[in-house]
Parts: structure tokens; sequence; C-alpha cells
């Protein structure tokens, strides 16, 4: 066989047919800062719709409401917003509702982050063992996931309901006040109607932490006579802490916008003692028509979430061990 | 015409030279090695002409145009990566189709093409197999078949070699040297390793610290060294070296070492005179050093290897430098601990100014 | 909380079948501990086996009280109306009636709230998986001024959620005329810093030989994207989409405000209106609660492996 055949098409199944200058003309030769441009434009425009989004919607509404916190929605619907300057920031800031708001909300992260996160530890460490049949323990444990905040705070209003929910009934409260009514355990059933909601993701999450957990590490430990507790202390724990730190993170953010089972459960009541900031802002803008109040709250709520994290990033992630 | 040339190439990263005037001429149909230890910028020499990196400084000619500003895939060169770099997702065939695809080639020509690379590697039954189910040397394979489906100008290959365990490494070595003279393509290939450098190039080019320390032929690196480095990095056991300074004894010129003084022939010291230089070392290959009790070297017998084929005698001389001498199977070995002394083919002598390393004869 | 309130919930307020199962749970929990406790010492078999009695003790009193309100309302859903509230507790349906399903679709106008879900969820999810891995990649392979900037302002957004932006949001929705309708719930949310933070990570990933060896295969952007990239990050972008799924699914303010009428509530917000309208049949609110929690639990046993590989991408390490 010849290298070309009889038109001169090079013929690919000899060497020579393989080999052999390919018959490139001039190459496209593209100055650098061409090439930069090109580059640039694709960037900008692959960007572009997220930055647009996010503009719209998350940067101006910041500076909006900050801008808005200075002006006194005025009482009667067509009438003009007023200039109050500082003064309406610092009513705001000090008036009974928004303090009252502040504590419910700080309570409430109280409540629902640290019992979420033992307990999905917990129920991590159970389910780590190995047991025939653990898949099926490991599945319900992580079921809650699938439940989102409606569906958990529906079912739980209806078993709580005071004149035939079923809890009620257990509880024995049956035909009196309903434990949502009652301003006592009113914040406390609703944390608790929370952790059940999250126990699903706590659970996964707390279960990645662990598979983390080298084994050879832990069996050391053993050799090394550690009973169980030791083990959790100085193994697993340090072990976790990249996850622990995670979880504290992401929960208190969580926990600090929570709205929706506040909504169904109690809405704010009884007498606001479960009236979370995320709800009395909610409350203020479609109850109260008070947009200059709602403005100042959520750019408090802002910087609140921000010092939490911040703080919380500053204070444990020195306490956090990575990798060995 | 597949010629590469390199004029004054300077490649910084920052503060750091990867690459420094380097001046390279690669004719076409030759196989380059491009050999050094790591962190010579040898890989960086092959990405610049690659194109994946642009230089600093200087020109860098592909077939006798100027490539500094023209795209990888537009330069007409292939490269084979040390990692392979297969499609993971993709099976052999998609692998080696990919860059004819991307070219626009029509599906029945692709095919074809194909084919006939998988044949000539023998990679035909693992076409549709993805690189996971493939060994080490099938997937070297395929990177290869990638690369020639496209027909470059050139192959750069960097370390192909090193991902192999030591028996398919020497196969695969001869097995590229045959694929280069069958194919007749420029090959510009980097290793670390002076074996490969030494067997399969036509030419050799020594770097260290980004500079081009000598590019010849093998032979005449192995003989005749320019430096000290490249004297030292080719050769295993490498080349024996010995301090010592030039001294005028009754006219004749002798070097003087802590452990005796070696006599120069007479050319070698009228170069030495010439190149004033006033500390030099002696390089002096192992089987070129002999046992000779009237030798003008003390020394005494570390340790003996014996090898089976041949033995190497390790000595240490007055002042703790090392000597060793290759001998063969049948020779008598010293024990150890032995006194000795050594002497060498004055004709294998190789002298270096120990100020700059450079050679003097 | 006082004494009272305290003794209110003792045994005597208690109900009867309450307080036996109580008991018995009790019970159990001390014998699964105790048997755990005990099997440190004694003969070996017996240790062993007392310690596996222990643990599954333990697991399934943990199980059934974590699944409890999930089966109940199952079971729940499918009892009549009068079941439902009878006491004792009817446990276990022996005649289930499905009426209460068929209450919740139509009257209780669940299909349409179930698609609109389905419409508005879909939307996001694909608005989320287009703009993350174009920003990913951008940040990811090209080389472009403010990169940094712009990426640190891309995760900045992660600390800005809904619930600090509704109010102008809901505004800016109304004067562009969105309010009420599938662009007002959709748009604010195609784009996200976290998707855009956890694709980089997986694009970064990729081993910068195949980035080269694509450069001098001729693959343009487009093919480097399609056949190297994406399949290689396609863990990490069906978690991200499992992810969003779940997130979009279970929105719960935004649509509340966003939305005035039944054409367009979705699921959740459907869920408590039909709390209101369906009032003491638990039946029929149950059934609805179940359909509205049915694709998640149904994405949950399809996805389980990926969503928790997703969700602890950044969780595990740190």
């Amino acid at each position: 066989m010849s290298a070309t055949d009889a038109t001169g098409t090079r013929n690919p199944d000899t060497l020579a047919g393989l080999s052999g200058r390919s018959s490139a003309g001039a190459p496209a030769r593209r100055p650098r800062r061409q090439r930069r441009m090109k580059e640039l434009l694709l960037a900008f425009g692959l960007l572009l719709p997220s930055v647009v989004i996010f503009g719209v919607f998350v940067f101006y509404p910041l500076v909006r409401q900050i801008y808005l916190s200075f002006f006194v929605t005025p009482p009667f619907p067509n009438q003009p917003k007023h200039y109050a300057g500082f003064s309406q920031i610092q009513q705001v800031l000090s008036s009974h509702d928004f303090l009252n708001s502040l504590w419910v909300t700080l309570l409430f992260v109280l409540f629902t982050v640290p019992t979420g996160l033992i307990l999905g530890l917990l129920l991590a460490v159970l389910a780590h063992q190995r047991l025939a049949g653990i898949r099926f323990f490991r599945t319900v444990f992580s079921s809650t996931v699938a439940t989102s905040v409606a569906v958990a705070s529906v079912i739980f209003f209806t078993l709580l309901n005071p004149q035939i929910g079923l809890l009620s009934y257990w509880f024995g409260q049956q035909g009196q006040l309903s434990v949502l009514d009652d301003p006592r355990w009113a914040l406390i059933a609703v944390s608790a109607v929370t952790v059940w909601q999250n126990l699903g993701l706590a659970f996964i999450i707390m279960s990645a932490g662990l598979q983390a957990v080298p084994d050879d590490l832990l069996e050391a430990s053993k050799i090394d006579g550690a009973r169980a507790w030791a083990r959790m202390r100085h193994v697993i724990l340090p072990m976790l802490s990249p996850t622990l730190f995670f979880a504290i993170v992401v929960g208190t953010i969580l926990s600090l916008e929570a709205f929706g089972q506040i909504d169904i459960l109690t809405a704010g009541g009884p007498l606001q003692h479960t009236n979370v900031l995320v709800y009395a802002i909610y409350d203020q803008v479609f109850n109260q028509n008070n947009d200059g109040r709602a403005a100042v709250m959520t750019v408090a709520l802002f910087l609140i979430t921000l010092i939490f994290t911040l703080g919380q990033i500053k204070l444990l992630e020195r306490r956090v061990t990575y990798e060995r | 015409m597949a010629r590469i040339a390199l004029e004054e190439v300077t490649k910084r990263f920052g503060d750091v030279f990867a690459v420094r005037d380097v001046t390279l001429e690669i004719e076409d149909k030759e196989f380059l090695v491009l050999v050094g230890p790591s962190g010579c910028g040898k890989s960086t020499v092959l990405r610049l002409i690659a194109g994946l990196e642009s230089p600093t400084n200087g020109t860098i000619r592909i077939g006798d145009r100027e490539v500094n500003d023209v795209e990888p895939q537009d330069r007409d060169v292939a490269m084979v990566f040390q990692s392979y770099a297969l499609y993971p997702q993709m099976t052999a065939r998609r692998n080696i189709e990919f860059p004819l695809k991307n070219r626009g080639i029509p599906k029945a020509e692709r095919e074809s093409q194909v084919r006939a690379v998988a044949d000539i590697l023998e990679l035909t039954e693992v076409l549709d197999r993805r690189p996971a189910q493939m060994s080490g040397g099938q997937r070297q394979r395929v990177a290869l078949a990638r690369a020639i489906v496209r027909r470059p100008d050139a192959f750069l290959m960097d370390e192909p070699l090193s991902n192999l365990d030591a028996k398919l490494r020497t196969q695969t070595r001869t097995e590229l040297i045959e694929l280069q003279r069958r194919l007749a393509t420029t090959v510009v290939y980097v290793t670390h390793d002076q074996v490969e450098g030494m067997t399969m190039g036509h030419r050799v080019a020594v770097m260290d610290k980004g500079v081009i320390q000598q590019v010849a032929r093998p032979v005449e690196i192995y003989h005749h060294p320019a430096n000290l480095f490249v004297a030292g990095f080719i050769g295993n056991p490498p080349m024996n070296t010995v301090a010592g300074s030039p001294n005028d004894r009754w006219g004749d010129l002798v070097i003087e070492t802590a452990s005796g003084a070696i006599p120069l022939p007479l050319e070698q010291q009228e170069a030495v005179r010439q190149s004033g230089a006033t500390a030099v070392v002696v390089g002096v290959r192992p089987e070129h050093v002999a046992l000779n009790p009237e030798g003008p070297i003390r020394a005494s017998v570390a340790v003996v290897e014996g090898l089976g084929y041949e033995s190497h005698v390790v000595c240490r001389l007055q002042d703790n430098q090392q000597v060793i001498i290759r001998l063969p199977a049948d020779a008598a070995v010293p024990r150890d601990g032995d006194n000795v002394r050594l002497t060498a083919d004055p004709a294998r002598l190789h002298l270096f100014d120990a100020a700059t390393g450079q050679r003097i004869c | 909380m006082n004494a009272e309130v305290m003794v209110g919930w003792t045994v005597g307020a208690l109900a009867p079948g309450f307080r036996s199962f109580l008991w018995i749970a009790s019970g159990l929990i001390v014998l699964g501990v105790g048997l755990l406790l005990a099997s440190r010492r004694g003969r070996p078999a017996y240790r062993r086996r007392a310690a596996l009695i222990g643990r599954y003790l333990l697991l399934i009193i943990l199980a059934m009280i974590v699944l409890f309100p999930i089966y109940i309302t199952v079971v729940d859903s499918l009892l009549r109306s009068d079941q439902v509230v009878s006491r004792p507790p009817i446990l276990f349906p022996l005649h289930p009636q499905w009426s209460s399903y068929s209450t919740a679709w139509t009257q209780g106008h669940l299909g349409r709230y179930l698609l609109n879900s389905f419409i508005v969820t879909t939307v996001i999810v694909a608005g989320e998986l287009v703009t993350s891995i174009a920003a990913a990649y951008a940040f990811a392979f090209l080389h472009f001024p403010f990169k940094r900037t712009l990426f640190i302002l891309f995760l900045a957004t992660m600390m800005v959620p809904l619930e600090v932006t509704f109010l102008t949001n809901l505004s800016t929705v109304v004067s562009l005329g969105w309010y009420n309708t599938y662009l007002g719930l959709t748009v604010p949310f195609l784009a996200t810093g976290f998707g855009a933070f956890l694709l980089r990570q997986s694009f970064l990933g990729l081993p910068r030989d195949l980035r080269d060896a694509a450069k001098l295969d001729s693959a343009g952007h487009w093919q480097f994207l399609r056949h190297v990239v994406l399949p290689i990050a396609r863990p990490s972008v069906a978690a991200l989409g499992i992810f969003s799924f779940f997130g979009a699914f279970g929105q719960y303010l935004w649509p509340l405000i966003v939305t005035k009428d039944d054409r367009l509530r979705t699921v959740q917000i459907g869920l408590k209106f039909l709390t209101n309208s369906q009032l003491n049949n638990f039946n029929v609110i149950f059934a609805g609660t179940v359909l509205a929690a049915l694709p998640l639990f149904v994405l949950l046993i399809l996805f389980e492996k990926q969503l928790v590989r997703g969700l602890t991408a950044g969780a595990v390490k740190g």
C-alpha cells in the first residue's frame, strides 16, 4: 500500500500515511491582548446572570432597607414618609417589642441548636455500629430530612390541637389550654418541633463526620485502654470538630431565620412569647403596615446574624483540629 | 518542516527563573532528550514549546514560524503527559478521537484514524474500556495514540515512562524508540532518568537550574562532558571526581591531591596552564580506574559491592573523597579495609576548573 | 414553669394508654441500658448477647420516637373523621379509607398546589444549576481582574438570607408586575452563592493536566465543559441539584407573601390553608400533609447517597 491513494488523500492504514505534516496554513496568531479580552468577555457573560440577580435581590434590598430605616412610615397609606434620622432606629431598637423579639430569638437559638446537635450526634453514634439491619435505623433517623418546615409544623399543630389532638390527649391536657397557647411552654414546644424536623439533617451530617474518624485511631485508643467516654472525648470529638464547627455555624444561621414553624404553630403568640425576629418583621409589614420599623428590624437581624457568625468563627475555629 | 527552535528563551515565575536564556535547536525528525534533575526547568521548556506557558523573553519557532502568540491547539504539536491526562469518563476510543472531533473531522474518517492508530499500538481490544479499567501500560499507549492520531509536527513527551514499573519501563522504552523511527517525527522527550537520555535520543540536552548545560550526542556527552554537572549527572555509577590543585614539578604539571599527585599528558598540561585555574577537579569514570600497586593515588577500600556481572570497589582517599572502581566479574577484588593504590588511563582523564565547573580538557 | 405544671404532667394527668406506654418504654430503656452495662462483666457469650440486645432495644425505642409523628400522620390519613378523634386512639388502620386523599386533592386543592410547587421548584433548580455552573467555570478556569473580590461577593450573598431582604424584594416584585406570578416566585432564586462556591471547589479539583490536554486537543470552552468537566464533576452537580430541590420545595416565607390566591400557591402554603379550611377533618389534613411530603420522601429514598455526599462535602472538610 502506498502512503497516499490514487486521489492523493493520505492513506491512514500505513504508518507513513499516519505521520507526516498536516496541511495547516498560517496559524491564527492572536496577540495576547486580544486573547485576554476574549476571556474577559466570556467571564463577564458567565457571571452576569448571577451578578444581576444578586444585585437586585440581595445587595440592593440591603442598602435600601438601611435607607428605609431612617424614614418613618406614616399611619395613613397615601402620605409620604418623613425623614426621622436616627430617632426611629433608636426608638425601635429600644422598644419593648423589639427587645422581646430579640430575647425570644436568642432563646430559640439556644433551645434548638445545641439540642439538635447533641441529639444528632447521639443518634449518629448509636447508628454507627456494625449491627445487622443498621441501615434500616439509619434511614429512619434521617427520614425527617424529607419533612419540610410546613409539613412538620402542620403535623404537630394538629397533634397538639387542644380539643382533639393526640398529643394533647396523651399529655392529659385535653380540653384545656394547648401547650402552644401556654406562654410558659409555647417556645419550648416550637423548639421541640424544630429540633425534630432538623433531626434528619443533623443525623446525616454527624454520621458523615463520624465516618471521617479514622478507624485505626479508634482502635489504637481501644488498645490503649480508653473506655467509651474517654474515646468520645479524646478521639471522636476532636476528629469531629470540623463537622461540629460547621454544624454550629450553619445551624445558628438557620435558626435565626426561622419563620414557618412560628407562623403555623403560634403566629408569634401567645402574648409574643414566640415572636422571633423574622416573625416580628413579617408582622410589622403585613399586619401593622409599618415599613420603617420593619426595615430597622431587618437590618438589625442581618447585623445580628453577621455578629453571631463572625463571633463563632473567631471563637471556635481555634478549637477545631483539622487533618492530623 | 518541523524544526523547533528556542532563541534565548527565559521564563520567570515571580522572582524565580524557571528557564534562563535557553537557546536550543531541534532538527526535523530528531529525537531530542531533555534530561536533568527535578526542578531544573525541563518540563517548563516543554510547556513553552507546547504553548501552555508564554515566555517572559525570547522567541520560539516551530517550523520556521514564530509561535509566541499562537495558541497551543494551533501549534500542531501533541503532548503526552506524565499522568497521561486521559479523560476518565471517556472510553479509550473517545479519548483518542477527541482531538479529531474538536477539529470537526467527519465521523467516518475519525473512526478509520482511530482504528489505524489502535492497530499500531495494539489497543484494539481495549478501545471500549475506560481508563480505570486499563493497566498502566495500556493507559500510556492510549495517551500516545491520542497524540499520534493528530499527526502533529512534533511530539512532546513529559516523563511518559515514570509511572510504569521497572520491567514495563524498559520494554516500553524500546517500543518508543522504534515508534519514533517508524513515524519519523520530531520528538522532544523530557526525563530525569539519565539511562533514558543516553539510550533514546539522537541528541541529549542536559539542564540544570533553568540553564542548558550541554547539548550533544549521547556518546559525546558521556566522553566529553562540558562541565562538572554533566559529568556527574550522566553515567551510573557517576564519574569519580577528585579535587586538587595544579603544581609545576620540574617542568611537569601534575595535579596535587591529598592522596597523591596525578600526572597529566602533555596536551592537558598545556591546557591547564593556559586556563590559569588554581584549583581543579579531576574526573575519571569508574571503568577507567584500576588498582595498581605502583599507582600515584593512595586509598583504602571501604566496601566491595558484588553485582554478579561486575564488582564495584568503593575506595576512600586520604581526605575522605570517594572513588568507585568498576571491575569485571572475574577480576581479583580486594577486601574491605585493604590499603591500595589507584591509577587511571591518562587519556581518560577529564579536568574541570573547580571555580567555574567548566571543562578544561 | 412552676410546680403545678410539672405536677400536671406527671402520672396523674396522663392519659391511661399513654401512661402504660411510658412505663413500658422506660422499662425497656432501663433494660437496654442495664444490659449494656451488664455486658461489661460475665461470660463472654452472655456479654455479647446482652450487649446486642441492649443496643437493639435502644435503637428501636429511639426509632419509634423519631418515627412516631410521621407514622401517626400516615395512619390517621387513612382513617375516617370520627375514627381519628376516637379515644383511646386507633394506632393502625384496619380498614384504610382513601377518601381523605381525594378530598385533599380536589377540595383541598392539593393537586394544584403540588403542580405549582413542581413548576416553581424545577425552574429554580434549573436556574441555580445553570448559573452556578457558569459562575464556577468562570472562577475556576478563566482569568479576569477582581476575581477574588467577586468571589467574596458571591460568598457574601450566603450571609444575606431572604428573611432579611424580603421587605424590599416584595416591593421590587410588585413593581415589576410579578406579584402572584411564577416569575415572582422563581426569579429571585435563580442564582446562588452556595452553588457557585460548591461547584468552584469541585471544578478546581480537576487535575491540571486534563485542562492542558484539552487545550492541546483543540477543545473550546464549551467542549471542555461538556465533555471533560461536567462528567467528572457530576457528583457535586447532582448534590447541588438535590440540595436545591429540597430548599426550593420547602420554601415558606416567600411563597406566602408573593402569592395571593389558590392558582399560584405552593404546597407548603397550601398546607397551611388546608388546616384552616378543613378545620377538624384531621384525616384530610394529614392526607394533605402526606401528599406534600411525598415528593421529598421519594427523592430521599432515590438519592440518599448523593444527598449525604452533597450535604457533607462542606461539613466534613470544614
